[in-house]
């Protein structure tokens, strides 16, 4: 097997894959190494075994080796939900692909974009980039939980009245971005704002109208809206 | 049967993205949108109607469709720039438990990295994952070429079989050389490029498909359902009326997403095979190599005015790469009239994937090239660049928008001598104009339906793209039947709907608009006909405004909205509209104008003003065009500072497919930008997506010019390309 994989040139997907990996290991430190279904996988593995070996003089202490499918238990909006996980399923598709909670976003799915904003005990991280067994035990908000009913929540109510939004892809990942903001910082100043949605990519440049709409929303929050 | 009455109008059509100017002939039907300060929605700031669903994550975009049963399809890229395919061997991928189908059938050629050479189908992403690596592909690797400066080369590999460089045909007219030759005219000669730039549509390229016997359900992330259907059909070998394709949202698209592409047929045959749904969106990585691109363009050009300002002459070759598509061509010389022109342009083939029509195909491309060749032409002649522009552009419209811009953005402020701004951190200005089509044309079949119990639904099998197109259609029924526009329900995103046509070259407002005014306008004409009849009144004196139907003039009885509807049949109204050239019109106008600040020590260039007026005839929505402006400006600062597509020629392999290396702004790196809507009174809807992205790129050049005096001639505008004109590394 490993004659074959010389035979590929440089950079195969296998290996964005396992850096991919071994980043979100060294950011979570969770040994849930991906539970292995197939020799696929296992190749895999090895491979990721060996960087993690390269990289990584002494493994985290504490690890523990997660296989096979496992009960994830998540807090999200409010509500308690234990799934059958692999372990190397992310939150970002714990929630969508298996909560239905698909308000939040799959653009990058390497922590590059913010469409996949939700914030984790308030404070806003890329669900992308987080497994979801490492999210167990924190309280999970996404772009779902802010309406009640049809009463948007300010910020929401602002991003419809300015347009803040187009084809509206990006639109939650900025959303949950900004209510992170306000919820710490109920007075932010416009540079405030911009650094708050920093890390929120928008393609169809609503930029200038988030801008917009994040004051506005301040403004209605303070007079008690 | 009378004589239809008939007119010739000009109008642009738009084919996969491809856009030209037409003559046609139309039938000459009356109808006036009407004076708009009497209008109640349209040209007001109307927020968009989906907007709630939008902010909430309600909104369900093909990404989020999920299906009982549903796979995940998988597609094996290539990583060879060219290759032969020897053999594929499957047969681990198709054991592996979970994997409900494979495709090993596509090519035995690939000849860009990331093109498609096998598929799968699994109960899961992963497993697909997993399943995608087990797949055996022996590859015979062939010479590749990846960048046009070396595929023009007589000895480079060959893309096709064929010469990579095809085009080249001079167009002329007047008398080029002796116009070069006056010996009262001053000459410029530079050249000046674009790099090639990735859509980014945040939601990729993808579709989910789902079989019912021999009938095909396919939601598509696309700019145009019925070419989905059509391009399904066609490959599927079964009859387009089995093919239903639904959009009801869509993350960005940009001009890259017309038809099924391979990843449709690809994803509607995994379904068929597996017996099951199949969802089928594209990674990042894949998103970036292979769903194509605006082709990059490098032109040497030669530009001459008389010593008192006016254009006399232009030539220029130019030479650009749409990887194994084509496609480069651009309009040169470009918007300002110019007597005496040469032109040749060269197509390069390259082993990059196939470009595809990126907002404004060709026209950001051609603004960077000649609106620098006209400021550096400008500073030769020792004359103001807005005052060379207004001596050389006959367009009214942009006449007046030039006059207002330079108010808005204070170019009295401007350096007199480029480069004579004081201190490290220099400041400048820049300008730059845009122009388009935005005609429609006929197709759009749109139903209007009043039931007996009030409520309205207006349908089409039209598409938003973010661009507000539900919302205008929602807003001129309510218009026209004085209702509010929360009672009328617009469906749009479906073949099912009625035919409309695909969304690109900024088309799509002026084809559906009239089609909907006019079924809209049918549908009053019934209803006033029961409800005149009722009130004894005559039909031309029924006005409908604020939910009532008020009989004017006499007895100015009126009927509630409900009690109006209440007199109809249980059948209600149904009615559809055809386009009517009469309601909208072709060409229209923009510029703007850049404020920067250029770093002289660091060579960063920050834009801190940008002010962009755009026309659109006959405004529908305010807020929508203003976006639509923003939206522009932004992905023109990107070109000018930012998008670059890089490719390995070791390796032929895209370095940056991905969105954190592949740059685009963030929150940080926008300006203060003034939007503003140019109302040009017309009467007539057009079209204005495109448009607004075309001048940025060229202001902001033309701005680090003022405040340097040094000429950045290729984009992006980097830090390490300042400090080289500054002479500094
Ligand atoms: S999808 Fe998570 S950051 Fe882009
Ligand atoms: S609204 Fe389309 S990406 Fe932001």
């Amino acid at each position: 097997m490993d004659e074959e994989r010389e035979k590929l040139p440089q950079h195969t997907p296998e290996e964005v894959d396992a850096s991919r990996r071994q980043f979100l290991r060294n950011l979570g430190v969770t040994a849930a190494m991906a539970s292995l279904l197939s020799s696929g996988a296992i190749l895999e593995e090895r491979r990721a075994k060996r960087a993690q070996a390269e990289t990584l003089q002494t493994p985290p202490s504490g690890a523990t080796e997660l296989r096979g499918t496992v009960a994830v238990t998540l807090q999200v909006n409010g509500r308690e939900h234990t799934l059958q996980l692999e372990p190397r399923v992310t939150l970002l598709d714990a929630l969508r692909d298996h909560l239905g909670l698909t308000g939040t976003k799959r653009v990058c799915d390497r922590g590059s974009c913010g469409a996949c904003t939700v914030l984790l005990d308030g404070k806003p991280v890329y669900s992308c980039s987080v497994l979801a067994v490492d999210a167990q035990g924190k309280k999970i908000e996404t772009v779902e939980s802010l309406a009640q009913g049809e009463q948007l929540h300010p910020v929401q109510q602002a991003f419809v009245e300015h347009d803040a939004l187009m084809c509206g892809f990006c639109t939650p990942g900025f959303i949950m971005s900004l209510k992170a903001l306000l919820d710490k910082t109920p007075q932010p100043t416009a540079q405030q704002v911009k650094e708050a949605c920093a890390g929120n990519i928008c393609r169809c440049g609503t930029y200038n109208r988030i801008f917009e709409a994040a004051l506005a929303a301040v403004q209605s929050m303070s007079r008690g809206g | 049967m009378p004589q239809q009455k008939t007119k010739r109008i000009k109008t642009t059509i738009t084919v996969n993205g491809e856009t030209r100017e037409v003559e046609i002939e139309v039938p000459d039907i009356e109808a006036a949108w009407g004076d708009p300060r009497n209008m109640r929605w349209l040209g007001k700031r109307i927020p968009r109607v989906e907007g709630a669903d939008k902010v909430t994550g309600r909104a369900k975009y093909t990404y989020d469709i999920q299906l009982p049963g549903m796979l995940y399809g998988k597609i094996l890229r290539s990583p060879y720039p060219h290759a032969r395919i020897r053999s594929i061997d499957a047969s681990r991928a198709q054991r592996l438990p979970g994997v409900k189908a494979v495709i090993t059938d596509l090519t035995r050629e690939v000849k860009y990295v990331g093109e498609e050479v096998a598929a799968v189908a699994a109960v899961s992403e992963q497993v697909a994952r997993d399943a995608l690596k087990l797949i055996r592909v022996e590859y015979e690797p062939l010479p590749f070429v990846v960048t046009p400066e070396t595929a023009r080369e007589p000895s480079a590999p060959r893309v096709h079989g064929g010469q990579n460089v095809s085009g080249g045909n001079p167009r002329e007219r007047g008398d080029v050389d002796s116009a070069f030759r006056r010996s009262d005219v001053v000459v410029h000669e530079a050249t000046y490029s674009v790099p090639a730039r990735s859509h980014c549509c945040l939601e990729p390229h993808g579709l989910v498909c789902q079989w019912q016997g021999d009938k095909l359900v396919a939601w598509a992330s696309t700019q145009g359902i019925f070419s989905v259907r059509d391009e399904l059909a066609g490959a599927l070998g079964i009859p387009a009326s089995n093919v239903r394709v639904i959009c009801e949202h869509m993350g960005g698209g940009f001009g890259s997403k017309f038809g099924a592409r391979s990843e449709g047929v690809i994803c509607a045959r995994l379904a068929k095979h597996a017996g099951a749904p199949v969802k089928l969106m594209l990674e990042r990585e894949e998103e970036q190599l292979a769903t194509g691109y605006g082709p990059g363009v490098t032109a040497k050009v030669k530009i001459a005015a008389t010593r008192d300002g006016q254009l006399i002459a232009w030539e220029s070759e130019s030479y650009g790469s749409g990887g194994v598509g084509g496609g480069s061509g651009i309009p040169l010389p470009y918007i300002y009239p110019v007597p005496n022109v040469r032109t040749r342009h060269y197509d390069i083939a390259t082993n990059t994937g196939a470009s595809a029509a990126l907002r404004a195909p060709g026209h950001p491309q051609a603004s960077f090239i000649m609106e620098s060749a006209m400021d550096d032409l400008a500073h030769k002649l020792g004359m103001d660049p807005l005052e060379f522009r207004l001596k050389n552009d006959p367009n009214p419209v942009r006449q007046a928008e030039y006059r207002l811009g330079a108010e808005r953005i204070g170019w009295h402020r401007r350096n007199r001598v480029a480069g004579q701004a004081p201190g490290v951190v220099k400041r400048g200005l820049g300008v730059a104009s845009a122009i388009w089509g935005g005609g429609g044309g006929a197709g759009s079949r749109p139903t209007v339906r009043i039931d007996p119990d009030g409520s309205v639904e207006v349908r089409l099998g039209t598409q938003d793209l973010g661009t507000g197109t539900r919302t205008y259609v929602a807003a001129i029924v309510a218009e026209e039947l004085g209702l509010d526009i929360r009672q009328v329900k617009a469906l749009i995103g479906d073949t099912d709907y009625g035919y409309s046509g695909a969304s690109g070259g900024s088309t799509t407002t002026a084809s559906v608009a009239p089609a909907v005014k006019m079924a809209a306008m049918a549908a009053k004409e019934r209803l006033v006909a029961v409800v005149s009849q009722h009130l004894q009144a005559n039909p031309a004196d029924i006005v409908l405004a604020d939910g009532k139907l008020t009989a004017r003039g006499g007895s100015e009885k009126s009927l509630t909205w409900q009690q109006a509807c209440a007199l109809l049949g249980k059948e209600g109204i149904e009615v559809q509209g055809e386009w009517n050239a009469n309601l909208q019109g072709s060409g229209v106008a923009g510029c703007q104008f850049a404020e920067v600040e250029v770093d002289t020590e660091t060579g960063k260039v920050r834009v801190v003003k940008i002010v962009a007026i755009q026309d659109c005839g006959l405004v529908l929505n305010r807020l929508a065009v203003e976006s639509q402006i923003y939206g522009g400006v932004t992905q023109g600062l990107a070109m000018a500072l930012y998008e670059q597509r890089l490719f390995d020629e070791q390796t032929g392999r895209m370095l940056n497919a991905n969105l954190e290396e592949y740059k685009l702004p963030g929150s940080l790196d926008m300006p203060d930008v003034e939007a503003i809507v140019y109302d040009n009174p017309t009467g007539k809807v057009s079209g204005m997506g495109e448009p607004p992205v075309i001048p940025t790129a060229a202001a902001i050049g033309n701005a680090v010019f003022n405040a340097i005096g040094k000429r950045i001639h290729s984009l992006p505008i980097t830090p390490a390309k300042v400090l080289q004109a500054l002479g500094k590394v």
